[in-house]
């Protein structure tokens, strides 16, 4: 489309734009970049409430009986919750807001080159939904009852029936505020994708786009097209749990598998939904420090497709022992290992692209280059629970758990610390501390592998999940595994210990930070070609884009550089 | 691998189980350590140096994607090595269910915390007046086929025995069938494995391995009623 | 209420947004009610005793409102007719006419049919069959009421020549509608 860069304040007419009362802009604006940072800070407060929940639980498993300092004697009771709820909150209520809603929000528009999403009520609606979700899943640990103890999963009878679980209205609350969770992000969803489909810049073709919002929003779609079942499913486990309906009571001729179906079928590509938007901020980070062309990104493309569509047949290898059929288990463990092959080809792809490269090992490309090394533990420790003949002795042990933690761990919380020192300079117009950066980074990546590796151990050993206490159990009482769980957890607190680092140098920064110009990162997408922050429209006039985004180290030109937007 | 753990082998089908783990050990620990060592290898020699510029590589050339198609086609083999036997092992465990002339059946009922263990008396057969049920502990005999019948009275349960290296869910409404030939005497942990309320933690169980002699000896002592000559296998 | 932004009004796909959200937004529902109809499906396949209860839906009460609903379809088309040959006023004769299809609908299966099912003790927990029927019939008709609701504001506006456009956004939506209608009648009246 070659039409001339259109002047924001001539298509508003001057906005007759009176200046932002502070509710309107940190409240109720509509602004995206200011919805990024609703979603963003939420999501970070909701991660100190999830990672204060896994300090108390992993403090029980290490001293059983603890009086656990800030929470007390933890209960058997209590300790259901707490697993429960941080599970649901590290996934739901930190991982998404954070990868996909913050810096969905933050980027696509800028990445794009447009003044912000194509429907920005419905944006500024779906944090509010999405607020409103947080808020009654914390409301449920103030009921009668308390929170639901039945583990994220929620499988019924347990979650259904009030006798079983002790904790009715909170496990109402639960599912309310999972599928109310649910909704916000299909509204979220509507904005990434018409933008994306809609409102690039004249002259971005498909292959111009960053793979920072490719991914987003492939992720967006996976969501929307795997999330349906699972709102059926919670409006049917709301029925049982209120009304009497049998979806899932046996009792009544109900079937519990049927709800595991219909979770597992939203669940397994949920992780993909996660996973996608790192894999997208890591490609922006890498490329940027090592100076170097994205190696193949058709190829990365069409393997996340490739991800996107295989993640819909693999569900059940969470159900293998769990009284399916067995002959339906051959089917999943044959594309669970299959799928094994895109994520392995994307790893490969970006090793490759560090080859031949000029390579800064700035804060975020350390904490890029770490997403690789330990998601490839996460990946490769999948296949072990993938074969459906090792999943047998393997199911409900810890090597799950510590398979999920490496990978659900880089996701949430190494690819938001990429994302966040990456695009820092961007997002609030200073820079920060590299110094702080880098020990922060060593201190948690070191602590939370020796948190981890312990887990498979015990695991393989048979140490079963959601024990709250293992002193019934003799075989697992051996000295050399109470000591490998008492490693993993004050590993925890050492990594714990490490995060202040980061709050303080994000806080100070954000204030007292030297000022960062437009481009500090020396980038080629287009965010950075915008004021650092951005203003209300993210620039008075908007660019139009003439090539890819990977164009660095071109040979024959001065900078290592090119800008999308620059004419030549 | 799993001695190290201190976990013996004591079923029939523990052993293979331990081979799938360890084949998908080796097989994912050369990749792993591969990959590992590429991935440092080339972030300590690509290091930014003084008047070096990075290369233009686009990653399209038919030369530069091998890289990454060759090694996507191994890994495609290696999974299906690892396919192979864990199919095996699935089938054997699961869709298999052997049968023998001595075979013994034992009804396993789990419940809102504990483990009720119904096993047949001296005339072999379960449901019948001679029946001898105890509680969180499952006495069984070495070198004999054992069917089980899990049943749960309430929510979801899963029957979980590390050293046969067993594991399945138990479903309320349901009775799931499955087998196990222990191989080794002693007395081990039975674990629930599926989250089941307040009590999943305290709902323990022992299952106790024991030869011909002590397996009949038990029965004569719990059933109270003579024991017929036992054909030990 | 700010302008809109320039994003909206841009159209690389060649679609204009309003209508590529609201196919997202099918889609979306497309999903969920597959889930809920895939779910009944696998039931009924494995349960005999659903046909039993099967037995007692109104196949005549059925029929006369899926009658009502591709009715009022045929008039959301015609209402997309006129709105793209800019005649406002005949495109929010035919909304009107469309939403009332929709009260008609509504009135029948709540005035009547459910009523008269619930007398007969056939309640959404006396049996399974019945649980999928109440849900998977309760949330089409929350959909039907939302599209009645959302017709009865654009309405008044494409009168006025405004947002002209919408027209088809919402007789798009109100087709969707329709067809989870047209697989759920089968399932919940035919199939006995």
């Amino acid at each position: 489309m070659a039409t001339a860069p259109v002047r924001h304040d001539e298509v508003h007419g001057g906005h007759g734009h009176v200046e932002e009362g502070w509710f309107r802009r940190y409240f109720y604006s509509t602004d995206h970049k200011m919805i990024a940072m609703q979603y963003m800070f939420t999501g970070m407060a909701m991660a100190l409430i999830g990672g204060f929940f896994a300090y108390t639980f992993r403090m029980q498993i290490a001293f059983p009986g603890i009086d656990v300092p800030g929470f007390g004697t933890v209960s058997p009771n209590e300790y259901n919750r707490l697993i429960t709820n941080h599970g649901a909150i590290m996934i739901f209520w930190v991982a998404m807001p954070v990868l996909l809603a913050a810096f969905g929000n933050f980027l696509i528009p800028l990445m794009l080159g447009c003044d912000d999403m194509v429907f920005p009520r419905i944006n500024r609606l779906s944090y509010q939904i999405f607020l409103l979700s947080a808020l009654i899943l914390i409301a449920a640990f103030f009921v009668p009852g308390g929170a639901f103890a039945g583990a994220w999963t929620m499988y019924p009878p347990l979650s259904a029936k009030a006798e079983y679980g002790l904790a009715p209205l909170g496990a109402t609350l639960f599912v309310l505020a999972v599928a109310l969770e649910f909704v916000a992000f299909l509204l979220g969803g509507i904005n990434f994708v018409t933008t994306t489909m809609n409102s690039r810049a004249p002259g971005m073709r498909m292959y111009d786009i960053p793979m920072a919002v490719w991914m987003i929003v492939i992720a967006s779609i996976l969501f929307m097209a795997s999330v349906g079942p699972l709102i059926a499913g919670a409006v049917m486990l709301l029925f049982d749990q209120n009304i009497g309906t049998a979806f899932f009571n046996p009792d009544k001729g109900g079937d519990p598998i049927l709800w595991q179906h219909l979770f597992w079928f939203f669940g397994h590509p949920e992780v993909y939904v996660v996973l996608l938007p790192v894999v997208g901020i890591v490609a922006e980070i890498i490329t940027v420090f090592s100076r170097k062309k994205m190696f193949a990104y058709r190829t990365v493309l069409y393997t996340a497709f490739g991800t996107g569509v295989l993640s819909f047949m693999v569900w059940a290898h969470h159900q293998f022992i769990a009284g399916i059929d067995p002959r339906m288990a051959n089917i999943f463990t044959i594309t669970t290992l299959l799928i094994s092959i895109p994520i392995a080809e994307m790893m490969f792809v970006y090793i490759a692209t560090l080859y031949g490269g000029s390579i800064t090992l700035a804060t975020p490309m350390l904490w890029a280059l770490s997403f690789i090394a330990t998601f490839l533990i996460g990946g490769v420790t999948g296949i072990f629970l993938g074969a459906s003949g090792a999943d047998i002795y393997l199911h409900d042990t810890y090597f799950v758990l510590a398979h999920f933690h490496y990978t659900f761990f880089p996701i949430a919380i190494i690819g938001t610390y990429a994302g966040v020192t990456f695009w820092f300079p961007k997002m609030f117009g200073r820079m920060m501390n590299e110094r702080l950066g880098k020990i922060h980074f060593w201190g948690t990546i070191i602590a939370f592998n020796c948190i981890f590796i312990p887990l498979f151990v015990l695991g393989a050993a048979g140490e079963h999940r959601r024990i709250f206490d293992y002193s019934m159990f003799p075989e697992l009482m051996r000295p050399e595994l109470r000591a490998m769980d008492k490693f993993a957890t004050i590993s925890l607190l050492v990594m714990l210990g490490f995060q202040p680092l980061f709050i303080f140098n994000f806080f100070y920064s954000l204030f007292k930070g030297p000022k960062a110009g437009k481009n500090p990162w020396q980038a080629n997408t287009l965010e950075w070609t915008a004021e650092s922050p951005p203003p209300h429209g993210n620039w008075p006039e908007l660019p139009r884009v003439y090539r890819g985004p990977y164009e660095y180290s071109v040979p024959g030109r001065e900078q290592d550089y090119w800008p999308q937007n620059a004419p030549n | 691998m799993f001695e190290l753990l201190g976990l013996p082998a004591a079923s029939t089908y523990a052993k293979d189980i331990d081979f799938v783990f360890e084949l998908v050990f080796w097989i994912t620990a050369f990749w792993f350590l591969l990959a590992q060592g590429i991935l440092f290898y080339l972030v300590l020699k690509f290091r930014k140096k003084p008047g070096v510029r990075g290369q233009y590589i686009t990653g399209e050339l038919k030369s530069e994607k091998r890289w990454i198609t060759i090694p996507h086609m191994a890994v495609l083999v290696f999974d299906v090595v690892i396919l192979f036997f864990a199919v095996k092992v699935w089938y054997e465990v699961k869709q298999n269910l052997p049968d023998a002339p001595d075979k013994q059946i034992v009804r396993v009922i789990a419940q809102q915390w504990a483990w009720t263990f119904v096993h047949p008396g001296p005339d072999g057969q379960l449901d019948t007046p001679d029946d001898i049920t105890k509680v969180n502990e499952l006495h069984v005999q070495v070198d004999r086929l054992h069917h089980f019948q899990l049943q749960s009275k309430d929510v979801l349960h899963s029957f979980s025995v590390p050293v046969f290296r067993l594991k399945q869910d138990m479903i309320p409404g349901r009775v799931i069938t499955g087998w196990f030939t222990p191989i080794k005497t002693g007395s081990y942990d039975i674990q629930c494995a599926e989250i089941c309320g307040v009590g999943h933690a305290l709902m323990p169980a022992r299952i106790v391995i024991e030869t011909a002699d002590q397996h009949a000896a038990w029965i004569a002592q719990n059933s109270g009623v003579a024991v017929a000559s036992a054909t030990a296998r | 209420m700010s302008a809109r932004p320039i994003a909206t009004t841009r159209s690389t796909s060649g679609m204009p947004t309003g209508r590529l959200a609201v196919w997202w937004v099918i889609a979306s529902e497309i999903v969920i009610f597959g889930g809920i109809l895939g779910s009944y499906v696998m039931f009924r396949l494995s349960h005999d005793a659903f046909a039993t209860q099967a037995a007692h839906t109104n196949t005549w009460i059925g029929a006369f409102n899926t009658l009502v609903l591709l009715t009022s379809s045929l008039f959301a088309v015609l209402g997309h007719k006129a709105a793209d040959q800019g005649d406002g006023p005949k495109a929010a004769r035919m909304l009107y006419l469309t939403s009332l299809g929709g009260i008609i609908f509504l009135l029948v299966k709540f005035g009547y049919e459910w009523p008269t099912e619930i007398h007969h003790g056939f309640t959404i927990s006396s049996h399974p069959f019945w649980s999928f029927y109440y849900t998977a019939a309760g949330i089409h008709a929350a959909h039907v009421l939302a599209g009645v609701v959302i017709m009865l504001i654009i309405a008044p506006m494409a009168r006025r020549s405004l947002e002209l456009h919408r027209v088809e956004l919402i007789g798009v939506y109100w087709h969707f509608v329709d067809v989870v209608w047209i697989f759920l009648f089968p399932l919940l009246y035919i199939a006995k």
